[in-house]
C-alpha cells in the first residue's frame, strides 16, 4: 500500500535499567514502523514498556541498543541543537504527568515552545489563545497550574503540544485525568488532527480510546505482542 | 529565539520565585556589606592610631637609658654604663654639634599621689623637665602659663597639670594659683594643659609637669634622668638628627662599640611604622573575618540554589522536552544568576556605605575602595558559579533524566 519511508522506524530497541543482576529490560527488542498520517494506539499492562518506548520515539530518551530513524534520520547522529529542533517543531509531546512549568500562566506555558522557535510575541500569543480555546480553556488562560484541576492542566498540556502544529503528536495516557466528556472532546480533537494529515500516537489502557485509533499495538514485558489494524476505523 | 526573549525569561524566573530571589539577594548583600564594613573598621582604627601618634609630635626622638633595664642589652652594657645626665641634654642642644636638632629636654619621671585637701589623684605622667619639653612633645597650655628657664634655675615648685588631674583635684574649680601636694611636696599650679585625649590605655591628660630641678631635688634625686626628648628641626632631617644624637651620645658616654650602647633611641617614625604594621595586622584579621562572612553568605546562596535545584532541574527538563536549545537554557539561568548577584552585590555596597557612617566599637569606619570591588567581585562570582553550575549540569541531561530528577 505504501512506498513512502516510515516517519517512525524503530529497530531492535532495547532499554535496560540498572546493572548486572538487578537490571531489568523495559524494552526487550522492539521493532515498530509508523507511517505518516497514521493514528496508532499503544496498549498494554502497566510496566510493559509503553512510556519507555514513547519517550524514545519523542527523542526524550535514548536506547541501550537498537536504532531509531525519525523521518529517515538516525537519532543518534543528531547533535543537541538538531534534537532541540526535532523536539520543538516536529513533535508535540503530551505527558502523562502534564509537565507544566510551575507558577506560570496557562497561556505562557502554551507559548513557551513557540518562543523557543523564535515565533514573534503577537503571533504566538494568538496561536496560544486559539489552542486554549480549542481545548475549552478560553476562560482559564491566565490561571497558573496550581489553580487548575488535573483535567484542565492536561488540556493546557494538549494545547501546548498542538499550538506548534507538529507533524507528530505523541500522547502518553492523555485521558487518564479526564472525565468522560473531556475524554470525548479530546478524542474528537485527535480525530481532527489526524484527519488533517498528522501522525498521532496515543498510549492508553482504555478500550474506547483505542477504538478511535486506526491501528492498535499491544505490548507486554517490553515486547510487542500484537499489531493490528482497527477494522472499523480504517476506511 | 533572541537574547531579549531570554532576558525576559530570566526576569520572569526571578519574579515568579520571589522568596528564593529575596533570600539569595539578601545573602549576597549581607556578605558584601559585612566585608566592606569590617575592612572599613580596620582601616578606620589604623587611621585613628596614626592620628593620635601625630598628636604626640612627629619630629621627636626619645632617648632612654638601658642601664638597669632588662634584657641582653642591659647586661652587655654592664657596670661601665652611665646614666643619662643633664650634660647629655646640654650637649645635644649645641647648635654646632647638632645643627639639625631644635632642642632637647631632659626628663625625670616621678611617681606618687597628689592631694588637695581630701581630693587626691595619681598622675599617669609626672615629669620634671625643661620648658623646651612642651614644644618637643606638642603640649600646649589652655589656661595660665608655662614655667620658664628661670623657674628651672631657681628650682621653683610650680607645675602645669592636665585636665584629668585638674578635675580629680579641683572638680570644676579653677586650679590656677592653687597649691597641691605631690608625695608631700607642695607645687603651685600655674597652668592647665590642652586636652590630649586618650592613646590606647593611657590618659594623656592625667599629667603633672614641673621644673626639672624642683622634682630632682625633692623627689627623684640628681642622678636619675629617665629620658631625654629631642626635637628635630623638621621631619625631613629626622635621620640627620638621629645620627647627631648617636655621635654626641657615644662621645658623652665613651661608647667604643656601637653594639654596646647604654642608651636607646626611639623616634616617632619608627613608632608610626610599628603601629601601622600593628593596625595592618588588625585589618588583615578583620579581612579574614569578612572573607569568612562572605563565604558563609556564599554557602547560604548555594543552599538556596541547591534546595531549588530539584524544581529547577525538572523545569529545565520540561523546557528541553518542548524544544529549548541548551544555549537558551544556559543563558537564561546565567542571566538570572547575574541579575541576582549584581542586585545583591549592589544592595550590599549601599548597605556597606550606609553602615560605615556609624561608629562601631568606638571606631569611625573609613571605606577602602578596593574592598568594595573585592567584595562585589567575589559575590558576583559566587552567584554566577552557584547559579550557573547546577543549571549547566541540568541542561546537559537528557530531558527524561531531568524530568525524573529527585
Ligand atoms: N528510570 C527508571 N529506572 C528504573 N526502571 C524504570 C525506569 N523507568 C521505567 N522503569 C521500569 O521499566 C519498565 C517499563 O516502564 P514504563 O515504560 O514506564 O511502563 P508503562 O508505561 O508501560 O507502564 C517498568 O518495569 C519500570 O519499572
Ligand atoms: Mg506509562
Amino acid at each position: 500500500m505504501e512506498s513512502t519511508q516510515p516517519v517512525i522506524d524503530v529497530r531492535g530497541a532495547v532499554k535496560r535499567y540498572g546493572e548486572g543482576d538487578a537490571s531489568i529490560f523495559a524494552l526487550a527488542g522492539v521493532d515498530l514502523q509508523i507511517n505518516a498520517g497514521e493514528y496508532v494506539a499503544i496498549m498494554g499492562p502497566s510496566g510493559s514498556g509503553k512510556s519507555t518506548l514513547m519517550n524514545i520515539i519523542g527523542a526524550l530518551d535514548i536506547m541501550t541498543k537498537g536504532k531509531y530513524f525519525l523521518d529517515g534520520i538516525e537519532i543518534n547522529s543528531m547533535d543537541e541543537s538538531a534534537l532541540a529542533v526535532v523536539r520543538g517543531r516536529k513533535i508535540g509531546f503530551i505527558f502523562q504527568s502534564f509537565n507544566l512549568i510551575a507558577r506560570t500562566t496557562a497561556v505562557a506555558n502554551v507559548e513557551l515552545p513557540m518562543a523557543y522557535q523564535g515565533i514573534k510575541k503577537d503571533e504566538r500569543r494568538k496561536r496560544a489563545l486559539k489552542a486554549l480555546e480549542v481545548v475549552g480553556l478560553a476562560d482559564r488562560v491566565n490561571h497558573e497550574p496550581t489553580e487548575l484541576s488535573g483535567g484542565q492542566q492536561q488540556r493546557v498540556a494538549v494545547a501546548r503540544a498542538l499550538a506548534t502544529r507538529p507533524a507528530l503528536l505523541l500522547a502518553d495516557e492523555p485521558t487518564g485525568a479526564l472525565d468522560s466528556k473531556s475524554t470525548a472532546d479530546l478524542l474528537d480533537l485527535f480525530d481532527q488532527i489526524n484527519a488533517a494529515g498528522r501522525t498521532v500516537v496515543v498510549i492508553t489502557h482504555e478500550d474506547d480510546v483505542a477504538a478511535r485509533a486506526k491501528r492498535v499495538v499491544r505490548m507486554r514485558d517490553g515486547t510487542i505482542i500484537s499489531d493490528t489494524l482497527n477494522k472499523g476505523r480504517v476506511a | 529565539m533572541n537574547i531579549l526573549e531570554i532576558v525576559r525569561f530570566a526576569l520572569r524566573g526571578l519574579t515568579t520565585n520571589k522568596l528564593r530571589t529575596t533570600l539569595t539577594t539578601l545573602g549576597i548583600a549581607i556578605g558584601v556589606a559585612s566585608v566592606i564594613i569590617l575592612i572599613a573598621v580596620g582601616n578606620g582604627s589604623s587611621k585613628q592610631i596614626q592620628a593620635s601618634i601625630d598628636k604626640l609630635g612627629t619630629n621627636t626622638i626619645t632617648i632612654n637609658s638601658t642601664r638597669g633595664g632588662f634584657g641582653r642589652r642591659a647586661a652587655a652594657a654592664g657596670t661601665s654604663s652611665k646614666p643619662l645626665t643633664v650634660s647629655d641634654a646640654v650637649a645635644l642642644s649645641s647648635p654646632v654639634n647638632a645643627p639639625d636638632i631644635k632642642q632637647a629636654a631632659p626628663i625625670t619621671s616621678a611617681s606618687g599621689t597628689c592631694t588637695v585637701g581630701t581630693s587626691s589623684t595619681t598622675p599617669g605622667t609626672f615629669y620634671g623637665t625643661w620648658p623646651s619639653w612642651f614644644e618637643a612633645s606638642n603640649t600646649t597650655i589652655q589656661k595660665g602659663s608655662y614655667f620658664t628657664n628661670d623657674d628651672v634655675v631657681q628650682g621653683r615648685h610650680v607645675a602645669i597639670i592636665g585636665a584629668t588631674t585638674a578635675s580629680d583635684l579641683f572638680g570644676t574649680d579653677n586650679p590656677i594659683g592653687q597649691t597641691m601636694r605631690c608625695s608631700g611636696i607642695p607645687f603651685t599650679i600655674i597652668g592647665l594643659s590642652s586636652v590630649k585625649g586618650t592613646t590606647g590605655f593611657s590618659d594623656g591628660d592625667s599629667l603633672v609637669v614641673a621644673p626639672l630641678t624642683a622634682v630632682q631635688r625633692s623627689l627623684t634625686g640628681y642622678n636619675n634622668l629617665s629620658s631625654i626628648v629631642v626635637e628635630a628641626k623638621s621631619a625631613k632631617v629626622q635621620d640627620l638628627a638621629q645620627t647627631e644624637i648617636n655621635t654626641i651620645m657615644d662621645a658623652q658616654h665613651r661608647i667604643k662599640n656601637v653594639n654596646k650602647r647604654d642608651y636607646r633611641t626611639l623616634n616617632q617614625a619608627s613608632l608610626l611604622a610599628t603601629s601601622n604594621s600593628n593596625s595592618s595586622v588588625f585589618t588583615v584579621l578583620l579581612g579574614v573575618v569578612a572573607a569568612i562572612s562572605l563565604l558563609v553568605g556564599g554557602i547560604g546562596i548555594t543552599n538556596i540554589m541547591l534546595v531549588t535545584v530539584i524544581e529547577r532541574t525538572r523545569e529545565i527538563g520540561i523546557r528541553k522536552a518542548i524544544g529549548a536549545p541548551k544555549a537558551a537554557i544556559l543563558s537564561q539561568f546565567l542571566i538570572e544568576a547575574t541579575i541576582l548577584s549584581l542586585v545583591g552585590g549592589g544592595i550590599g555596597v549601599i548597605m556597606g556605605y550606609i553602615g560605615s557612617h556609624f561608629k562601631i566599637i568606638g571606631i569611625q569606619p573609613i571605606i577602602v575602595p578596593s574592598s568594595v570591588f573585592l567584595a562585589f567581585g567575589v559575590s558576583v562570582l559566587i552567584g554566577l558559579f552557584f547559579g550557573g553550575y547546577p543549571a549547566s549540569r541540568a541542561a546537559s541531561l537528557r530531558p527524561i533524566e531531568a524530568l525524573r530528577y529527585e
